[in-house]
């Protein structure tokens, strides 16, 4: 017979605590009709904003997936990647474009040239912060390189800020992401479905380079154990800054799909994402491609309707003001319960 | 060789990066206001023993003494960085007018060392544990926000330095149960603020149904409860009263869950960043088209314009009234244009002049000067003296200080937001 355990039964109050404040809130919401009247078309609402934002964590989880499946590191300045694309194709490419009328008559092509300069300058800065920052700590302890990711990222953020100042800056409006498009006789925000619809793309075919290509199966030979790879005849190093490519060049189009979004940028704007999609990392399953995408796409749904769902039913005041509790509730909650992450069992069991 | 080739690429960056910052060098701040000019050296020997005799501080909570030659120092905290820098850029650079324009007290020259509050509490408390270490500073000019506002005062007044805001307006902090005994203001209260912006609404748009939403920081919490129990006194309905946070990036929830509460404004006195990021996503969200947008002066910069483009265009801003109208101010600007290079970037320069005014002349008040210099500055006198401030002649008006460290003269003006710039619409007088 097993031995009653207290841990056990802890863990049972929790699991049993916060479905009973779940189904409390949504009771309050829909039964008892506390806050706000919603409509069906204002729950779409709540998720298809949810999803473009959790598109936006996805791509970038990506990149912190694709790097701790090859090196057990949690590249934090990952989110920095992300803001010197975003930044740095604002300034240099999308302003001055705007300002000599392109971006109204060829909004197409400056589009593309936007998303150039933006994925080519985070993968300049990953493969900077990769080859003068990371390689020399590649046999160090791990905690070493974490903390180097940290100064990392510090670095980026400064430095991008003494290039750029730290004013807010704004992007300019592009005319195909104005206004709506009906679906079924519901209106969405044209630049919402852009994000999801081009991340999911990026997604696919992100999955099959991994999946079909040489390259590919490069990184998932060093991701299962180097020193095989080694012997293989794999370049590890090279598969290494290729990873760290791709998925700087995530953060990249992330950046410039967040400038079309939100239209603001500074120097500091990579850092919520950044652990956001960290978050989403984990809650997928640290390691797992798909793992990433699908946190990622939680997150960012559980973000925007969890307010209105679960705490205005229980009469908090400034519910979407407590997002974040959610979301960080979301990764106690798997951390506790499956801590390989939702889709993450094989990698885990390993690298654990 | 390849090493070599990476460290020369990283040398580059920072050279790259070190040509940018000394590109903006010359719109950074100046701190040092004048150099050191009080020539003591013939009245330095007539006289040290007697000095010594002559000069005691009897002061509940201390002195700080000043050497023959050296300057009075004193603080700034504003936000001088991030986002929100014009706010604070623009009432440090008010500081340093005043500071300019004073000259020397009692043969010192006067020192401005300005700090950084980042508009947040944690930076409030670093600026604050930096001043209140140093025994040399009389007195600081900060904070920009409320929220850096209230930790920094708690730690300055612990060390009995003086601290006058030019800019905090969130009630909380004159508030007699929470206040602390060295801050004063000569920034208006947000009780008026507020107040202003609910009968600006109701009275004159003849709306009777508002939202708001502020961020959990003092100022805008503060704030956007004022307006709720304004408006609702004046008969108004608040449908929503929601809260969002400071580094947000996707508020289309937020507005759709106030759409469907089918508000005729929504009131949000927030900062900048989240201030601007509503104002674009306001104009797209089902069931906003058409309702009349309102913030406070804590976006009142041509900064926020800039982030908001089209989107800002008619909605409606409070903030005190700079239609000073008077001599001081047209010299006041002058200087500013003629130093700084541009116009003024927010709307708190005058009440940053005025303070640095009422503290300086505080300080003239009470130092007392040895026969070979030294001057000595009681804290507890140079409280005194700041709150017993009345009736002085500033930009912003007639300021006189009441026991709680209200200081303004409180005028406040909405203004709309027409081509792309501020026009004052109303103004308001409680």
């Amino acid at each position: 017979m097993r031995r009653f355990n207290y841990i056990d039964l802890v863990l049972w109050l929790f699991r049993i605590g916060i479905i009973g404040v779940v189904l409390w809130g949504m009771t309050g919401k829909f039964i008892l009709g506390i806050g706000n009247d919603y409509t069906i078309s204002d729950w779409l609402d709540f998720f298809v904003s949810g999803l473009s934002q959790g598109s936006l964590y996805a791509l970038i989880a990506l990149g912190y997936t694709m790097v701790y499946g090859v090196l057990f590191m949690i590249n934090f300045a990952h989110g920095e990647f992300f803001m010197a694309g975003a930044m740095t194709s604002t300034v240099l490419v999308a302003l001055p474009l705007e300002n000599a009328g392109y971006v109204e008559r060829f909004p197409w092509l400056s589009l593309l040239a936007i998303f150039l300069s933006a994925v080519l300058t985070s993968v300049l800065v990953a493969v900077l912060t990769e080859r003068i920052a990371y390689r020399p700590l590649r046999n160090a302890p791990r905690l070493v390189p974490l903390i180097t990711a940290i100064g990392a990222s510090f670095f980026w953020q400064y430095y991008f800020r003494g290039l750029f100042g730290s004013s807010l800056l704004p992007f300019p409006e592009f005319p195909m992401f104005d206004g709506k498009i009906a679906f079924w006789g519901l209106d969405f925000q044209k630049a919402d479905i852009a994000v999801i619809l081009t991340s999911l793309v990026v997604m696919f075919g992100l999955q099959q380079f991994v999946q079909r290509t040489k390259t590919g199966r490069a990184i998932r030979a060093v991701a299962e154990n180097k020193d095989a790879a080694t012997l293989m005849g794999i370049d590890v190093n090279r598969t290494i800054t290729i990873t760290f490519i791709v998925g700087a060049s995530m953060a990249g189009v992330a950046g410039v799909l967040y400038s079309i979004v939100f239209r603001q940028l500074n120097f500091v704007m990579g850092f919520i994402p950044g652990i956001k999609a960290f978050t989403a990392a984990v809650l997928g399953g640290i390691g797992s491609i798909p793992g990433a995408a699908l946190g990622g796409l939680f997150l960012g749904i559980i973000e925007a309707i969890g307010p209105p769902l679960f705490l205005e039913g229980l009469g908090v005041a400034g519910s979407h003001q407590l997002k974040d509790v959610i979301a960080f509730t979301m990764l106690v909650l798997v951390l506790i319960f499956r801590p390989q992450g939702i889709i993450g069992e094989r990698l885990a069991e390993k690298k654990a | 060789m390849k090493r070599i080739s990476w460290f020369t690429l990283l040398m580059l960056l920072l050279a790259l990066a070190l040509v940018a910052c000394g590109g903006s060098g010359d719109t950074e701040p100046e701190t040092d206001s004048a150099d050191t000019a009080a020539d003591s050296s013939d009245t330095a020997d007539s006289g040290d023993e007697a000095a010594a005799e002559e000069l005691t501080c009897d002061d509940a909570i201390g002195c700080v003494e000043v050497a023959p030659g050296d300057p009075i120092r004193i603080a700034s905290a504003l936000v001088i960085t991030g986002p929100n820098e014009s706010l604070g850029l623009d009432s440090q650079y008010g500081v340093e007018i005043a500071i300019e324009q004073r000259g020397e007290i009692a043969g010192h020259s006067v020192e401005l060392q300005a700090e950084d509050e980042g508009c947040n509490a944690e930076g409030g408390q670093t600026a604050g544990q930096k001043i209140a270490s140093d025994p040399s500073i009389v007195g600081v000019i900060g904070t920009s926000c409320s929220g850096a506002g209230v930790p920094m005062s708690q730690i300055v007044c612990a060390e009995g330095i003086a601290m006058i805001s030019p800019s905090n307006t969130a009630p909380v902090l004159t508030d007699p149960g929470s206040r602390q005994s060295c801050y004063f203001r000569t920034a208006h209260n947000d009780k008026v603020q507020g107040r202003a912006m609910a009968e600006y609404v109701f009275n004159e748009l003849g709306l009777t149904k508002a939202a708001a939403v502020h961020d959990g920081d003092p100022y805008t919490e503060g704030l956007a409860s004022v307006f709720r129990d304004a408006f609702i006194e004046l008969g108004g309905e608040i449908v929503a009263f929601e809260a969002e946070a400071a580094d947000a990036t996707n508020v289309e929830p937020l507005l759709t869950s106030i759409a469907a509460a089918g508000p005729e404004l929504i009131y949000y006195p927030v900062f900048i960043p989240l201030g601007s990021l509503i104002t674009k996503t306001a104009r797209e969200i089902d069931g906003l088209e058409g309702v009349a947008l309102a913030a406070a002066d804590g976006v009142q910069s041509p900064d926020f314009v800039d982030a908001s483009g089209d989107a800002a265009e008619g909605m409606y801003v409070s903030g005190p009234d700079l239609g000073f109208g008077n001599d001081i101010y047209a010299t006041f600007l002058e200087t500013y244009q003629a130093n700084y290079g541009t116009e003024p970037t927010a709307p708190f320069h005058a009440h940053a002049y005025d303070a640095t005014n009422m503290l300086l002349s505080a300080i003239e008040s009470v130092a007392q000067v040895g026969a070979d210099g030294t001057m000595l500055i009681g804290r507890q006198a140079l409280l005194d003296a700041i709150s017993s401030t009345s009736g002085m002649e500033g930009i912003t008006g007639t300021i006189s200080c009441d026991e709680n460290g209200d200081c303004a003269d409180p005028k406040i003006a909405v203004s709309q937001v027409q081509d792309g710039a501020f026009s004052a619409v109303w103004s308001y007088e409680p």
